[in-house]
């Protein structure tokens, strides 16, 4: 009987982990780490492709699971948010530790770096005292190596009582190793005899008091001593844990309480009020991690490594810091906008010749004209050029950005600017977001995930839509080149230049600004704990930047965008080209539109383009071309002056161009983005906001501008 | 001994203090316990960003930047160097 209740419940947990496993033989391995120790390389080098990823249910944290063969048995590697402490102080934390305890992993392999083995030992004696089943895995040997940090594993896992394996995952080195270890471990092969933590007396006598009453409910379910001193310590969450999982509530246990009442106050007789067990409990932990490394480690050199200490002396400089940022950062916008106009051409010519061999097999299919065009001239017309003006920017930007990322360059950034957005009462890491939105807001919205509080994370969901991305930039481009620089001809293509520049700058400026709005009206609270870890310089790895920038998050953003611009293209075609009375449908809008519009400097075609271009903005221009010429399909003028002469022949002045910037600087996401921020929110709320406050920011400024312009007569 | 106590970001850089207190309270303080900010705990301060705040330290073999705000909260004594 105890065997089937035990396996029902089993499997009821894991789907509430929502565990990928398909047969019950199937072997559970968490992985647990501190952030920046290679874990994410150590999963990725264990499961190869065999991957899954989603949300951990209910919470907007990334969940990945793999999949690895060893020795007929199949092992599913679930990848656990990367802590520095399982104390629960986090919803990350949270997450890996009810994992641990109630996921019933077979094995939790914990990923530790090298280097600072010190700090990385304090979450492995966390775990020590909730499983016995538990693989160290020492990772970033060859930089241990090439920093002289030399590292007794035996005489560490003599000390630990668990095995430990030492890895260089990014070359695969000690990885075979590892999966035998791991195998031994799950299949009973090796015995485990985890050192436990030796506690003040005082604590200790308070966990005899109290562990006999746990002992009896919790039935080896979980560790008694442990979840003893998580009592001691007041974890509520613990026991919101235990009642959800196990299905029982050790609140209502009065025989419990009151024992629980009784040993507090003779704690705190001896002068222990409850903060202080907290303290008293991580200095504990500490003092064993600090021990076992005096006796395992030796070091010749200190271990912030003087070349480090000498890239960080002029990348974080007083002088250079932010000049450098300025010029790294520009010339990856510089290269990304000017290498990907070759391969944007290479690729609408290559749709082209397609579209013309597509033709020929609908003709020869004989299938009737409408069809044709819808078919042809709206989704066929409209995806490829999403594609081809969104895949080469992409392609180029996300390796260059990753591969500041795998420098270790990325933090240094946040560490120059953070002063600024402590202004705007925001995280310095959203100055990374809003660099990844250049790119493409929705995956500035995904790289959201690294700021851990969740006020200054919101904050920078909501305002990433207001740096303009990959596809906005080619709006700003031609109406800077159209209408600023060709007015004054000896500085032309300078002139475009500084408003493109002036652009950015503004965007900044309205980002830090309605950041502060935000967090001084629906956000309120002070700006949560700040830290920020400045992990050493590595070396990156070119072949695996490209090939993980380009699944990762090229494919999966332009497999977003293609999924809404297909569809879109369908009703753009039905609107421009289906006519009440006598003209189109979309000219009825535009008229509509047009009085409201007039008022922002804008006219009812721009508007109803932008609305239009809402599943990627890159089709702005088109549309509104498109509807200037009442054409009825999108099509590519031949030549910018030809551009230039339409719209003013359709009324443009400067102050339409200027407002027209303005406008796409400040509007709603596109439909990728806020489909982005429904998921990573998981809140209809903010994703409305996210369309509201950006898109009311574009009304005012607009209007503001226009209206001054023509009371002082400059139009 | 009290008046040996500066707050962290008042420490030096380049030179090498002790923790000896931690007047932070609820998540700031378990944060910080985390990290390894605890009692007797030597920390190095390595270097100020462009605009001063945060700052740079070494502790336990880890650079960590934390702001201003959260290091007047940690009451350090100096020591002239790392033992």
């Amino acid at each position: 009987m105890g065997l089937t209740n035990q396996s029902t419940g089993t499997k009821v947990l894991k789907e509430m982990f929502r565990v990928q496993s398909e047969s019950p033989k199937d072997i559970i391995v968490a992985l647990a780490g501190n952030p920046n120790t290679g874990k994410s390389t150590v999963f990725n080098n264990l499961t190869g492709l065999n991957q899954h990823t989603g949300n951990w249910p209910g919470k907007t944290v990334a969940n990945a699971q793999g999949k690895f063969m060893h020795e007929n048995n199949t092992y599913i590697l679930v990848d656990l948010p990367g802590t520095y402490s399982l104390l629960a102080n986090s919803v990350e934390e949270q997450i890996a530790r009810d994992f641990i305890c109630f996921g019933h992993p077979q094995v939790t392999v914990i990923v530790t770096d090298a280097t600072c083995l010190e700090r990385n030992l304090n979450l492995v004696l966390q775990i020590l005292e909730i499983t016995d089943k538990v693989v160290v895995c020492v990772n970033l040997m060859d930089e241990a190596k090439r920093k002289k940090i030399s590292i007794d594993l035996n005489h560490l896992s003599e000390l630990l009582g668990v095995p430990v394996v030492g890895t260089t995952a990014r070359d695969g080195k000690g990885l075979e190793k590892l999966k035998d270890i791991i195998a031994k471990v799950a299949l009973g092969k090796v015995r485990t005899t985890p050192k436990k933590i030796q506690y003040d007396e005082i604590i200790e006598k308070a966990i005899t008091e109290i562990e006999p009453y746990i002992q009896n409910s919790i039935n080896d379910q979980l560790n008694s001593k442990w979840t003893a001193l998580r009592l001691i310590d007041s974890d509520n969450l613990l026991l919101e844990s235990i009642n959800n999982y196990l299905d029982f509530d050790l609140s209502k246990d009065e025989l419990l309480n009151l024992t629980l009442k009784k040993t507090h106050l003779e704690l705190e007789k001896e002068g222990f009020k409850l903060e202080d067990i907290r303290d008293q409990i991580v200095s504990n932990i500490f003092k064993t991690a600090e021990n076992i490394t005096q006796k395992v480690v030796s070091s010749q050199s200190k271990t912030y490594h003087p070349i480090d200490r000498k890239i960080d002396h002029i990348l974080t400089s007083r002088l250079f810091g932010i000049p450098i940022m300025l010029a790294l950062l520009g010339f990856v916008f510089w290269l990304t906008i000017e290498g990907a106009n070759i391969p944007s051409n290479i690729l609408a010519n290559i749709f082209l010749l397609l579209e013309k061999k597509l033709v020929l097999f609908l003709g020869w299919l004989n299938t009737p004209i409408w069809i044709h065009d819808i078919f042809i001239l709206g989704i066929y017309r409209t995806l490829t050029w999403v594609i081809s003006v969104m895949l080469p920017p992409m392609a180029i930007f996300f390796p260059l950005f990753t591969l500041l990322e795998d420098l270790g360059y990325l933090p240094r950034i946040a560490f120059n600017l953070d002063h600024f957005f402590k202004k705007a009462c925001a995280h310095g890491k959203q100055a990374l977001t809003m660099c990844m939105g250049f790119g493409c807001n929705a995956a500035g919205v995904i790289s959201c995930r690294i700021i851990d509080s969740p006020r200054e994370r919101l904050i920078a969901i909501i305002t990433n839509n207001f740096v303009p991305c990959n596809g906005r930039f080619p709006i700003l481009i031609s109406m800077a080149t159209l209408f600023i620089a060709s007015t004054h001809d000896t500085f032309n293509s300078l002139l475009a230049t500084l408003s493109i520049l002036g652009v950015i700058i503004l965007s900044v400026i309205i980002t830090l600004f309605i950041s502060k709005l935000l967090s001084k009206t629906i956000l309120k609270g002070l700006p949560s704990s700040f830290t920020l870890e400045l992990p050493p310089y590595r070396k990156p790895q070119i072949g695996k930047i490209i090939i993980r920038s380009i699944f990762d998050r090229t494919l999966f953003v332009l497999g977003r965008a293609v999924a809404i611009a297909a569809p879109a293209g369908f009703i753009i075609w039905l609107m421009a080209n289906v006519t009440i009375g006598s003209t189109s449908i979309l000219t009825h809008c535009a008229q509509f539109l047009d009085p409201f519009s007039q008022l922002l400097g804008l006219d009812g075609y721009i508007m109803m383009a932008f609305i239009l271009g809402m599943p990627a903005n890159e089709i702005v221009i088109p549309i509104l071309i498109m509807s200037y010429m009442s054409e009825g399909t999108m099509l590519e003028l031949d030549s910018l002056i030809e551009m230039k002469q339409l719209f003013i022949a359709n009324g443009w002045t400067w102050l339409t161009a200027i407002c027209t910037m303005l406008f796409t600087l400040n509007h709603w996401p596109c439909g990728t983005t806020l489909w982005t921020i429904k998921k990573e929110t998981q809140s209809w709320k903010w994703t409305w906001m996210s369309f509201l406050i950006p898109t009311l920011t574009g009304f005012v400024i607009c209007f503001i501008v226009a209206q001054g312009a023509r009371l002082l007569n400059l139009v | 001994m009290q008046s040996n106590l500066i707050p962290l970001h008042q420490l030096p850089i380049g030179s090498f203090g002790i923790i000896k207190k931690l007047t932070a309270q609820g998540n700031t303080r378990r944060r910080m316990l985390d990290l390894g900010f605890i009692y007797n705990t030597t920390i190095e301060s390595l270097r100020k960003s462009p605009a001063g705040d945060p700052i740079a330290y070494e502790i336990r073999g880890t650079v960590i930047a934390l702001r201003n705000e959260e290091t007047s909260n940690i009451l350090v004594e100096t020591i002239s160097k790392q033992e």
